[in-house]
Parts: C-alpha cells; sequence; structure tokens
C-alpha cells in the first residue's frame, strides 16, 4: 500500500497480457447447439449465471459424454468487463477434456491462476477478481444441471469471500487463533475481504449473506464471554476486584436465579454489595410473586445462598431487604 | 493511429496559447508575488489582467472575491466546510441541501458533515436526470443553512435550473452554491444573473492547466478560510500563488467565454451528429434530452455491452471515452446518474459517456462513429445477455 497506491487509475496496467489477449479475442466464445451435442454423441448442457443488472452475466455450454462424464466442448457468451470476458473463455478451456466431477472442482483461483504471465504476478487487480467468480459460479451450475441436482448440495461450506474463496470456518478459526481486532487483520491473515471488498460490510458491490463486519463483531463477543466465564471460574472471589465482583454476582443472578424464580413467578434483584468482616453481604429484593411469599425468607432464600456460594466461594451472605 | 479525444468532461487538452502564456513564470518572472522586490512586484501586472479576465468571465462585480484555488474539489470542500463551520456546528442551523448526483468532491464532503452532525437531504433526480427549482423549495426547513446544485452534471450534461433555484434559495433566506464545472465554456455562466452565492470552477477543464481552480463568493459573504496561512488572498486562502496557474486560468476562461456562440453552434452540431450516428445502432439509449444538455455531451447506454468492455475496444482504436459502469471504477460504485434516474438496473453497467471540445474535428467523429459501431457488433456476438 501507500506509495503504489497514491496515483491510482492503473486498473488496465495491471491486466496480465493473457487478460488482455483473450479480451481482443476470446477462442471459446461462442455457442453449442442440439445438433453439435448429437454430432459429438454427448449431452447439451447450457447453464446462466449472472444477470445484465450485477453488471456480469455468463452462459456457459457443454457437451458431455454420459457414458464417461467427459466434457467434449465448452463454449461461452459473456456480458462483462475484459475480466469477465477473459476469465469465462479461460475458464471453457478448463473444462474442455475433464469429467464433469473434475470440471467441479474448478474454482475462479483456478481460472485466475491459469491467466497469470508469470506464477507470482495476479493476472487482475485485486478489485478484478470479482469478476472471475462467475467463471466459478457457472460450472456449478452446469454440473448440476447436467447431474439433476440441487445446486446448493454442491456446496460444503459457506464461502464468505468468493474472490479469494475463503469459508466461514476459516475466518473464524483465524479470529479465535490469532486474536484478531481489526477487518484489516482478517482480510491480512484470510486474504478475505482483499479483492471487490462487497463481504467486508452492508453497502459495497454487492449484497452478501455475511460480512466481516459481523463475523468479526460477534466472534469477538463470543471471545470475551468465554474469556469472562474462564475467569470466574478460575479466579477466587475474594481477589477479584469490585466491578468483578459484582460482574460475577450479576452473571449468577441473570443465568441461574433469575430463570430459577422465573418458573414460579417470581423474581429477585441485585441491590447491593458490602464486606463485612471478611463476608460479603449480597443485598436482594424479591419482585413479582417471590414478594410476599413465605419462603422467601427460608426455603428460597437459602437456595440463593447455597448456589451463590457453590458458584462463588463460600464467604458470602445473602441478606433480603 | 491518430488518437481521438472524446473524454473531455474528465479534462481538457491545454490551449497552446494558455501554454504558451504561462512559460515566463518558471524561468524568467519566478518571483513570489507577495515578495516586496522586483522579482515579486514584476508579476503583479500579469495577474492583475489574470483575474480582471476571471471576475470578467465570470460577470462577479469588484466588491465579489473570486478566490484562487487548488481545484473544484477545494473550492467545493471551502463552502461545504465553512458554512458548516459557520452556521451548523454553533447550533445556530444544521441542514444542508444538495442532489444525488453530485461529483463526489460534493457528495463525500456532504457525507463527512454527515458524520459530524449535520443533516444532509440528497435530492432524487426526476426522469429528466434533473432536481427542480420546486423540488429545492419542498426540502428547505426553517434550519436549512445551504444548497448546493451542480449546475451540469459530469456524467449525462444535464443542466440544472440554477437561477430558478438560486431564486427560491434567496427567497427563503438559504445560502446557494453551484458547482459549474462542467458548465463553464460550455453555457453562458453569469454569476450576477444567475444570482449564486457561492460558484466553483477548475480550469482543466476549460483547456486551461491542472491544478488551479476558483471559487466566486459574492459580495457580503464570509467564509473561514479552509487553507489556514500566510495572508495570501487577503488571508482568505494562504499558500503561495500559482503564478503561472492564475496566468494560464485567466486566458483559458477568456478563450472559453470567447467560445461560447462556437460551442453551442459547431460544437453542438458535432455531438448532434456522433449522437445520431451511435443512435442508428439497435437497442441504444441516450441519457437527457438533446435541449436540456451541455452541447458536448452524450451519455448512451448500448443494452447487452458492458461499459468497461465497450471502453476497452474503443482505446485499442484510439477513442478515448468514459463509463459510469461499477466495473470499470476501482470502487466497484455503479453510476449514480443511471441508478438515480431509474433507468432499469440492468443499464447502469452499460453507459458510456463522450465528450467533445472545440479541438475536436468532424473527422474524427466520423471515424469514432465506425470504431463505436464496431465494438458493439464484436461485444454482441460475445455477450450473453443480447
Amino acid at each position: 500500500m501507500a506509495k503504489k497506491d497514491l496515483l491510482g487509475g492503473a486498473l488496465w496496467e495491471a491486466y496480465s497480457k493473457k487478460v488482455a489477449a483473450r479480451m481482443d479475442n476470446p477462442t471459446n466464445r461462442g455457442e453449442l447447439t442440439a445438433a453439435d451435442a448429437k454430432k459429438l454423441h454427448g449431452k447439451l448442457v447450457v447453464a446462466d449465471h449472472g444477470a445484465e443488472s450485477c453488471g456480469d452475466a455468463v452462459r456457459l455450454y457443454w457437451v458431455v459424454d454420459p457414458k464417461t462424464h467427459v466434457i467434449k466442448a465448452a463454449r461461452f457468451k459473456s456480458f462483462g468487463c475484459g475480466t469477465a470476458i477473459a476469465s469465462s473463455d479461460m475458464m471453457a478451456e478448463l473444462c474442455m477434456g475433464k469429467t464433469v466431477d473434475a470440471a467441479s472442482r474448478i474454482t475462479n483461483i483456478d481460472v485466475e491462476r491459469a491467466l497469470r504471465d508469470s506464477p507470482d504476478v495476479p493476472a487482475v487487480p485485486p478489485q478484478k477478481m470479482h469478476c472471475s467468480v462467475m467463471a466459478y459460479d457457472v460450472i456449478k451450475k452446469a454440473v448440476a444441471l447436467y447431474k439433476g441436482v440441487d445446486i446448493r448440495s454442491l456446496e460444503t461450506e459457506t464461502i464468505v469471500c468468493e474472490c479469494g474463496r475463503v469459508s466461514l470456518g476459516t475466518i473464524v478459526d483465524a479470529i479465535r487463533l490469532n486474536d484478531l481486532k481489526t477487518v484489516a487483520d482478517i482480510t491480512h491473515y484470510t486474504k478475505a475481504g482483499g479483492f471487490c471488498k462487497s463481504c467486508i460490510e452492508p453497502g459495497g458491490h454487492e449484497k452478501r449473506q455475511h460480512y466481516l463486519v459481523d463475523i468479526l463483531r460477534d466472534t469477538r463477543a463470543a471471545m470475551e464471554k468465554e474469556k469472562l466465564h474462564q475467569q470466574m471460574e478460575t479466579q477466587d472471589f475474594g481477589s477479584m476486584t469490585l466491578v468483578r465482583k459484582l460482574k460475577a454476582v450479576e452473571q449468577v443472578f441473570r443465568e441461574d436465579l433469575r430463570p430459577m424464580l422465573a418458573a414460579d413467578g417470581g423474581d429477585v434483584e441485585l441491590v447491593d454489595l458490602k464486606e463485612e468482616g471478611g463476608v460479603w453481604q449480597v443485598f436482594i429484593e424479591y419482585k413479582g410473586a417471590c414478594a410476599g411469599c413465605p419462603s422467601a425468607g427460608t426455603n428460597t432464600l437459602s437456595a440463593i445462598e447455597s448456589h451463590l456460594k457453590q458458584k462463588l466461594g463460600d464467604n458470602i451472605k445473602v441478606v433480603p431487604s | 493511429m491518430d488518437r481521438i479525444y472524446l473524454d473531455n468532461n474528465a479534462t481538457t487538452i491545454t490551449d497552446p496559447m494558455v501554454k504558451q502564456a504561462m512559460e515566463p513564470y518558471f524561468c524568467e518572472k519566478y518571483g513570489n508575488p507577495n515578495s516586496l522586490h522586483s522579482f515579486g512586484t514584476e508579476v503583479h501586472p500579469d495577474l492583475r489582467v489574470a483575474m480582471n479576465r476571471l471576475y470578467k468571465g465570470l460577470g462577479a462585480a469588484e466588491d465579489d472575491d473570486i478566490l484562487i484555488t487548488g481545484c473544484a474539489t477545494e473550492s467545493n470542500n471551502t463552502v461545504l466546510k465553512g458554512v458548516y463551520f459557520d452556521l451548523i456546528k454553533n447550533g445556530e442551523k444544521n441542514h444542508i441541501i444538495t442532489t444525488s448526483v453530485e461529483h463526489p468532491c460534493v457528495a463525500n464532503t456532504c457525507r463527512f458533515l454527515e458524520n459530524q452532525g449535520a443533516q444532509v437531504t440528497f435530492l432524487p433526480v426526476n426522469k429528466d436526470a434533473r432536481v427542480e427549482a420546486e423540488d429545492v423549495r419542498h426540502a428547505i426547513t426553517e434550519k436549512t443553512a445551504l444548497v448546493s446544485v451542480m449546475w451540469a452534471n459530469n456524467e449525462t450534461g444535464i443542466i440544472f435550473s440554477i437561477k430558478e433555484i438560486a431564486r427560491v434559495c434567496r427567497e427563503k433566506g438559504v445560502l446557494f452554491h453551484t458547482d459549474a464545472v462542467q458548465a463553464i465554456g460550455k453555457v453562458k455562466v453569469d454569476v450576477q444573473d444567475a444570482g449564486v452565492d457561492f460558484l466553483s470552477l477548475s480550469a482543466h477543464k476549460f483547456h486551461g492547466p491542472k491544478g488551479i481552480g476558483a471559487l466566486f463568493i459574492r459580495r457580503g459573504l464570509k467564509l473561514p478560510p479552509l487553507l489556514h496561512g500566510g495572508e495570501q488572498m487577503s488571508g482568505k486562502r494562504a499558500g503561495t500563488l500559482n503564478t503561472a496557474g492564475i496566468v494560464g486560468m485567466g486566458l483559458a476562461l477568456e478563450l472559453a467565454v470567447d467560445n461560447l456562440n462556437y460551442e453551442a453552434t459547431e460544437v453542438r452540431r458535432l455531438r448532434d451528429k456522433l449522437e445520431d450516428g451511435l443512435l442508428k445502432l439497435k437497442d441504444v439509449m441516450v441519457i437527457g434530452r438533446r435541449e436540456l444538455r451541455v452541447p458536448n455531451t452524450v451519455f448512451i447506454s448500448v443494452r447487452g455491452v458492458e461499459g468497461e468492455a465497450l471502453l476497452w475496444d474503443l482505446n485499442k482504436n484510439g477513442i478515448a471515452a468514459s463509463t459510469g459502469s461499477a466495473c470499470a471504477s476501482e470502487s466497484l460504485e455503479a453510476s449514480p446518474v443511471i441508478a438515480a434516474i431509474g433507468a432499469g438496473s440492468e443499464l447502469s453497467h452499460t453507459g458510456i459517456r463522450l465528450s467533445l471540445s472545440r479541438f475536436t474535428t468532424e473527422g474524427e467523429i466520423d471515424r469514432a462513429v465506425k470504431a463505436f459501431t464496431e465494438a458493439v457488433g464484436r461485444l454482441r456476438a460475445v455477450s450473453s445477455s443480447y
């Protein structure tokens, strides 16, 4: 980043020669018809993906040998920019001669790699990776059509970043294992969000099911909660700070006591927390059915106290107000 | 192969006369105009000539201000942020009105001010791709501090009713600013006649140099400076004066105004010829009625052909145009204008803008029509949606 990005406007300069050549002369463009299929003794498959309104649309034609499931011919038509046309052209080429199953494993990343002039230099700039995703999606459509199965059965994982094919699981793992705190960290570790940026937050180029900002927030929140639980389990109540103590008591109220009393239409609130002679006094106030209930001063009280003691330690006394 | 430049709404060739006029200020008259010695003072007469040309070119009065800025982006920022600091931050007002089709330097500045607590109304355009004075009137509240509406749109070339909008603002006691970048040199721009309070312009859009612009401020109005520093421009815009740029912009504006008649007749004739040539293609649509547009612009949507792909083919043939297609922008944001006029979302990726200048020739237009037609033929043969 920085110096090389400051001037901008280098979109086309970042295309590989292969991308440019295929844009100028896409060798596999065109259609395949029922007559072509008959001539090749195969089955015709025509798959569509995308729409003009989304900026990209592609149609893939296959003739497949029904005995060997080998793709004997592949052609495409595409509404899209140079990258979309060049990747569709390469995608059609990569399909040819493969079985349908083998073709179903071709991803947009394979297509992009095949378009590189040298192995280490991307064929298209990051924001254009998006345009190669169509090539992947349309193959999946063709496979589903040929096999007569639902396309969803071909997806084994939830993909968050389609450009880089990064799954939800990979992203959550990366956040947890490396304690990632920002979206930029996620992009750095997993490449997700480093291409067309649609998956970073709502309002980008495309609507997505999952966004990195939400995944980050939810994963961090889950991590925090686990950390708190862990601290409470491992830390002795007496050595906690006052705030920690309060939070720990509140948590027992929230997660155990109130649901327990709610079963009988009752409720309880934490009023105060005060130390006296080494014992922590938990002041409570009964609500709902508990207020005025005969057992509130006896059985219920001792149940609350023993529960708190069990969770937080013995030096606790519950005082109803 | 000679290249053909049909992207004059992005920038223009510097008029060779302008370039020549600027040359002395690099190695000969290079003094700082604010210096007291002869190196500084010897450029004063030339700067005065340039300022006279600017005032005359815009129809400004002696007691109006025309601040020299670095670009129209700076001029627009000065107005929007200045009004924010003077009227909104202190709670006196809270509201700015603009349109949904402004250039990013207005739109993004407004979004920034929104984050600072200002309320911003982005008025949508109607089917003519315009915002009318009545739309503005209805949006004005007691808390409105400023209305900012472009004089002409950069993508479509559509001209807005600036005089009527300015009148509404004056009636309502609201300040009015217009970004006139795409209007100068294409249609008559007179600040007195139009009755605007603030007006921004940029020299490189009318055959002046890049890196210099101006901001007209009506007499009696004050804005806090965007750039604080020395006493240049009476302290209203600090920074060493760009002598060559000011001289170049002054001459460029004079030439642009002198050529307005040529623009309205000959440039318009060539644009219409280009447009008629392109309209012979099937399933194309030009955005905006001709009589509502500046004379140099045509924005055309070609069904079944994505904008960047068409641009690629035109470029192969030496023709420079521009596209609002999301695919060609680094940010992948769809054209706000096509989205705004509700022309059907499938068209939002097919828009191509061709913009002429007084340097465009008839032969270039003929070649452009031919190349465009061929490119559309090739790409429609590849297209899955045509």
